[in-house]
């Protein structure tokens, strides 16, 4: 900021030093002497006036960009600071129900030493974020990889969007815990069971979103591939593909956002590692501190991972 | 007789379904094109001269008669014919360099190499005066460079014909006027054929050799067919003093405004 000032200063500055020529223009038959003195500090006078005006100018700048950032910022911090007030009020009706204090003192605690191994149903919580993580990534990776190209032959063929369309309506609006006993049954373990239960459920967003983005690519880009007679794989990997890639993205946003809702839900029936296991762990074992935690554990990770997903969508943004 | 033209248009008809029974768009469109010849087809909107060109460009057919391009007949689209559409219709993901490449690598790709397809994409570039340009995005250029390069994209391939649909029709006047001029000047250069839809009269008779007037849809057809006789290359301030200019543009308004007045 103070870089661009000084530029600022400079560049106004420079009008009134080629001004000092101009006096004498005017002051035609005064001594030349005396217009050589008075010349540059009339000039120089302006000058300084313009340099006051300018850091004013600034200031003003200044003050109104501070109070754009606190109306920005200050409002989150009151609504943050009246949550953890109505919470510590809650804490105090409530019997056993930590405050916000004691939680935090129990973070710091858990956070210090997150990759601790005491037999496998007692590790750092950052093996259960790693674990939850891996489980989200494999689900939904195999849902990305059948979703994504049956969303592409869905969007392209009408036919197939007509034959596919009622299945997907009717299996898509189904509770995600439903799909559990038949992936425990098929897989006869917890795991793959809690992975298949991710995989279902992540996978809709991606073949929805997929076929709209096919079904609404631009005629004129198709006008284009038709006139030159493009191949079918030109037309893939230079128009279908990048035209279709927004939407893709959107899908694949809220997949990401449905797999990582569902995994805490399908690992506190499962067991195992993980946080949502952990979650219904510390509950058995009463430690409210913890529950807590992990509610604001899974929160975070949840936002970690949509703006990540945000920031690769705006990469891939045309026009 | 159908001999020796370079586009030829016999007897063509055009009919859509529709839910109100059929719907005959032209009908009876007999036109002959020589090579190098310059051609405007004009209208009131609606009456069909952009049905006429998707015709010749091959993307649609038509429902009766024939059309024949540089001694084949038009079955499908093709890039023997070049085609500028209205909104430019670049990729907004590639470059200017890469939309005009796809189109190259396209027709030349079997028989040059690389380096040649470069140089071929870059001298198209330059004729519309974009080498400077050349690795931008569409989104960073004005409306009037992108339409540049829908002309670079369309004659870097070399086509027969080249047809151009109303492609100045989404610009202010000042870049319009800019682009006749330098369309002029390309055309010249590389002898095109072209076949081109406007409704701006001042256009077409700057610019043909010949002037299609279309009656009012539907059932549209050709109502009168005017040569232009203005001697090349012509020069707008000039033509503005020109009676022969005047006289032109007069047939083509009397045309539009008189014979086939519209409802508005």
């Amino acid at each position: 900021m103070s870089a661009t000032l000084t530029v600022d200063s400079m560049m106004t500055t420079t009008p009134a030093s080629t001004m000092t020529p101009a006096p004498p223009m005017h002051a035609t038959p005064a001594p030349e002497a005396a217009t050589e003195v008075a010349a540059p500090t009339e000039a120089q006078l302006k000058a300084a006036a313009e340099r006051d005006a300018l850091t004013r100018a600034a200031a003003r700048r200044r003050r109104e960009r501070l109070a754009a950032f606190v109306q920005q910022v200050v409002p989150g911090i009151v609504g943050i600071l009246l949550f953890l007030l109505l919470w510590q009020g809650v804490a105090q009706l409530v019997g056993n129900f930590p405050g916000p204090a004691k939680v935090c003192d129990s973070a710091v605690k858990l956070f210090s030493d997150p990759f601790y191994q005491k037999g496998p149903n007692d590790q750092g919580i950052g093996w259960n974020i790693l674990s939850s993580l891996k489980r989200v990534g494999i689900g939904f990776g195999l849902a990305a990889l059948v979703g994504i190209p049956l969303g592409f032959v869905i969007g392209r063929f009408a036919t197939m969007d007509r034959m596919t369309a009622p299945i997907i309506s009717i299996l898509r609006p189904v509770s995600p815990l439903a799909w559990l006993p038949i992936g425990l049954m098929v897989f006869k373990a917890a795991n793959p069971a809690a992975i298949w239960v991710i995989f279902i459920c992540s996978i809709w967003p991606m073949i929805i979103n997929t076929a709209v983005g096919v079904q609404r690519i631009p005629q004129d880009y198709l006008n284009v591939a038709r006139v030159l007679n493009l191949s079918e794989w030109k037309v893939f990997t230079k128009i279908l593909f990048p035209a279709v890639l927004p939407y893709m993205l959107t899908g694949v946003k809220l997949s990401i956002g449905v797999a990582w809702l569902v995994i805490v839900a399908a690992e506190m029936l499962t067991g195992g590692v993980g946080i949502g296991f952990w979650l219904w762990d510390e509950w058995n074992n009463l430690v409210m501190e913890h529950i807590i935690i992990a509610i604001f554990t899974i929160g975070i990770v949840g936002l970690i991972l949509e703006q990540a997903l945000i920031w690769i969508a705006k990469r891939f943004q045309f026009e | 007789m159908t001999q020796g033209f370079h586009l030829v248009v016999d007897n063509v008809d055009k009919r859509f379904n529709t839910k109100q029974g059929e719907f005959i768009a032209i009908r009876d469109i007999n036109l002959r094109v020589q090579r190098g010849e310059f051609v405007a087809l004009i209208g009131h909107s609606g009456c069909g001269k952009s049905t006429l060109l998707n015709l010749i460009a091959g993307l649609s057919t038509a429902s009766n008669g024939v059309l024949v391009c540089a001694g084949r007949e038009i079955a499908g689209p093709g890039p023997d014919r070049g085609v500028v559409f209205q909104n430019h219709s670049l990729l907004p993901w590639l470059t200017c360099f890469d939309n005009v490449y796809l189109a190259v690598e396209r027709v030349f790709a079997a028989s040059e190499s690389k380096a040649q397809l470069r140089a071929r994409t870059e001298a198209a570039l330059k004729m519309v005066g974009l080498a400077h340009a050349m690795h931008k995005h569409p989104n960073e250029i004005s409306g009037g460079m992108k339409q540049r390069v829908g002309i670079a994209r369309a004659l870097a391939i070399e086509p027969a014909v080249l047809l151009l649909d109303e492609p100045f029709g989404a610009l202010d006047a000042l870049t319009r006027a800019h682009l006749q001029d330098e369309l002029m000047r390309i055309v010249a250069e590389t002898k095109s054929t072209v076949v081109m839809v406007t409704h701006d009269v001042d256009e077409a008779v700057l610019l043909s050799d010949k002037i299609v007037m279309m009656t009012n849809g539907p059932s549209a057809t050709i109502g009168e067919i005017l040569e232009v006789n203005l001697p090349r290359p012509r020069d707008r301030l000039a033509l503005a003093e020109d009676t022969d200019y005047h006289h032109y543009r007069k047939a083509v308004v009397e045309f539009l405004y008189a014979k086939q007045k519209k409802a508005a």
